[in-house]
């Protein structure tokens, strides 16, 4: 049942508690947990089975199958399911609306993106201040985050309702023209934009003023008795120590930006004129409004290989941290 | 005396926090008067900002239908009325939703901390042949965007015959690699000796998962509890794919579809957005010291 040391070394997956405890010496007491006596049973096959399972029917078959089903030309209703070869994905390159819904995307993650950490970070070092109202300031930044999307386009659509929403009615107050926030094809991106850093910004703010709580308070103290004054300590001690963090920030909301769907299939569904649609929607209008599930497969691989370049840039900083 | 106690606590501990925060604000913005004024006004704009979509959505709940479109008035004229709200509770699907919402999340929820932390006891307890290459899987499944995943994801449950059915919405959405990642992490630093000495006292896996490594995780536990219950009560993608029947409709979903239903009645659509809204918020002003810390424990593995 137990093992010696020795022998777990040599165990696939060892590795990884070795890496993690490089002083395990006999005698420190030190080792974190299980080296020795691990159980050596079948155990963690049962205790890994039920997840094992779960991500194989719902993660591993269904990758495959999309892979599969990209190369065929696969309909909703069931019907041809032929092997067609890269047709579908010669098509996809060829297809205006693939870049086109691409280009919406993107340049939705640019806008959305950019504000959504800056304005994260002035929450944060505002709230830091440890000024009065603490609670109701946390609260007030974070509470659109926890409605879901639906809410979100209720109460935005509300404001942004022609001649009755709250928006038209301040720009006519400052006596500007009304404004066409979803229906003018050059505004409506702005207002999805301006949602979305309405509704998500409280998760970067929450994300910051962590990493805020862990900076040294001597620090501080220190460049005090130097005679810092107060910009100088901001921009001298806060800021360089934030860099890490607004690193991981920036690509885990450029990841969350471009998997972009809830609101703008809400708020214009894609409109006016298709100027607003992601390429998650026409992901889902070819699937599923013109049945043409293969060719919708094909798609969301191209948009894939898109998101995995992100992600494969976010866990470089990781793998450096671990 | 037990409550005085913890009134005591309670006190005490809010008089540090307000120690604490004298500390800071003397260290970051420094002893300015001008300066705290300042920071205080921005927070207090920015605040406003923010509160003015719920809290216009909220006064206008309470109006009168007819009232309601009237162009951006802000308080009721012919006074409150809880009239939208009778008619969202009586005589609309909104409690069928709220319903299958309450369902959906918490079997997800229960599922998915359950088979996560098997899972992240599993790698961080055991020794198993092929424990590297699920762990490996593991990592690689967070790469994984689910979202890409709805058109092959979808014809696997119609050949399961799991469309329409609370199944079909509830186990996609129970594979949370990422959260394994953060339970295993936590489960790596639990001191060996405990586990050790039970293990010499005779204590199988199934023991030391459930009286030692659970109970010592009680707080990432809950974490990721309510980090999975927010997602899975606010998720729309997944159930609106899967759902065609309105009996099987989550909120955001049933929400989504009642611009159709209803046509523009703005006091009732603030109503159910109200209504909708009102459980995550009640569970934040509960939970608000811990989903603050739990951003920063699980954020960090992704949303």
């Amino acid at each position: 049942m137990t093992v010696s040391n020795a022998d777990v070394t040599t165990v696939p997956g060892g590795a990884t508690s070795r890496r993690r405890t490089p002083a395990a010496s006999p005698g420190t007491g030190t080792r974190t947990s299980g080296t020795s006596l691990r159980a050596q049973d079948r155990s963690g096959y049962l205790f890994v089975a039920p997840f094992a399972v779960a991500t194989g029917l719902f993660l591993v078959v269904p990758t495959l199958y999309g892979l599969w089903m990209s190369f065929t030309n696969q309909s909703l209703t069931g019907a041809g399911s032929e092997f067609i070869g890269f047709d579908n994905y010669v098509e996809a390159f060829r297809d205006p609306q693939v870049w086109e819904t691409l280009w919406h995307t993107v340049w939705f993650t640019v806008l959305s993106t950019v504000p959504l950490v800056l304005v994260a970070l002035i929450m944060a070092l505002l709230v830091h201040t440890g000024l009065p109202g603490q609670w109701v300031w946390r609260m007030s930044f974070f509470a659109p985050y926890l409605l879901t999307s639906a809410v979100v386009w209720h109460l935005s659509n509300w404001m942004f309702q022609p001649d009755i929403g709250l928006l038209d009615a301040w720009v006519a107050a400052i006596g500007l023209e009304p404004i066409g926030w979803l229906t003018d094809e050059n505004v409506a991106m702005f207002s999805i934009a301006g949602v979305t850093v309405w509704w998500t910004v409280g998760f970067n703010f929450l994300l910051y003023l962590a990493a805020l709580q862990g900076i040294p308070q001597q620090q501080y103290e220190a460049a005090t008795i130097d005679g810092a004054g107060g910009w100088r300590r901001l921009f001298s001690i806060t800021l360089p120590q934030l860099r890490t963090i607004t690193g991981v920030i920036l690509v885990l909301q450029l990841l969350a930006s471009l998997k972009v769907f809830d609101q703008i299939y809400m708020l214009t569904a894609g409109g006016p004129n298709g100027s607003t649609r992601p390429i998650l929607e026409y992901i889902y209008d070819t699937g599923f409004t013109n049945y043409r599930l293969g060719y919708a497969s094909a798609i969301s691989y191209v948009f894939f290989a898109l998101i995995l370049v992100f992600t494969l840039v976010r866990l470089l900083p990781a793998r450096k941290e671990a | 005396m037990a409550v005085a106690d913890i009134a005591a606590v309670r006190r005490t501990k809010a008089l540090q926090e307000r120690a604490e925060n004298r500390t800071l604000t003397r260290l970051t913005i420094g002893p300015s008067p001008w300066a705290r004024a300042g920071a205080l006004i921005a927070l207090a704009v920015i605040a406003v900002a923010w509160l003015v979509p719920i809290v216009w959505g909220a006064i206008t709940s309470f109006k009168h239908e007819s009232e309601a479109a009237l162009p951006a008035q802000l308080m009721p004229a012919t006074g409150w009325t809880v009239e939208a709200y009778q008619k969202v509770l009586g005589a609309s699907d909104l409690p069928l939703w709220m319903w299958n919402s309450l369902v959906v999340a918490v079997l997800v929820t229960a599922l998915t901390v359950l088979i996560s932390a098997m899972a992240a006891f599993a790698f961080s307890q055991t020794l198993f042949r092929g424990r590297a290459f699920m762990q490996w899987l593991t990592l690689a499944a967070i790469m994984m965007p689910g979202q890409i995943l709805i058109v092959p994801l979808f014809r696997e449950m119609q050949l399961l015959g799991l469309v329409d059915t609370f199944a079909g919405i509830v186990l996609p959405q129970v594979v949370a690699p990422v959260m394994v990642f953060i339970l295993k992490r936590f489960f790596d630093a639990i001191p060996s000796e405990l586990l050790d000495a039970a293990r010499i006292d005779g204590a199988g896996p199934w023991r030391l998962f459930w009286t030692i490594v659970l109970p010592l995780s009680r707080s990432i536990l809950v974490a990721v509890a309510i980090f999975v219950f927010i997602g899975a009560w606010n998720n729309f993608l997944w159930p609106f794919i899967i759902t065609t029947d309105p009996q099987f409709m989550t909120l955001p979903v049933g929400l989504s579809t009642v611009k159709d239903a209803y046509g523009v009645q703005y006091a009732q659509n603030m109503a159910s957005a109200m209504i909708a809204a009102l459980p995550l918020l009640v569970v934040f002003m509960l939970f608000q010291r811990r989903i603050v810390q739990g951003v920063a424990t699980t954020g960090m593995g992704g949303q």
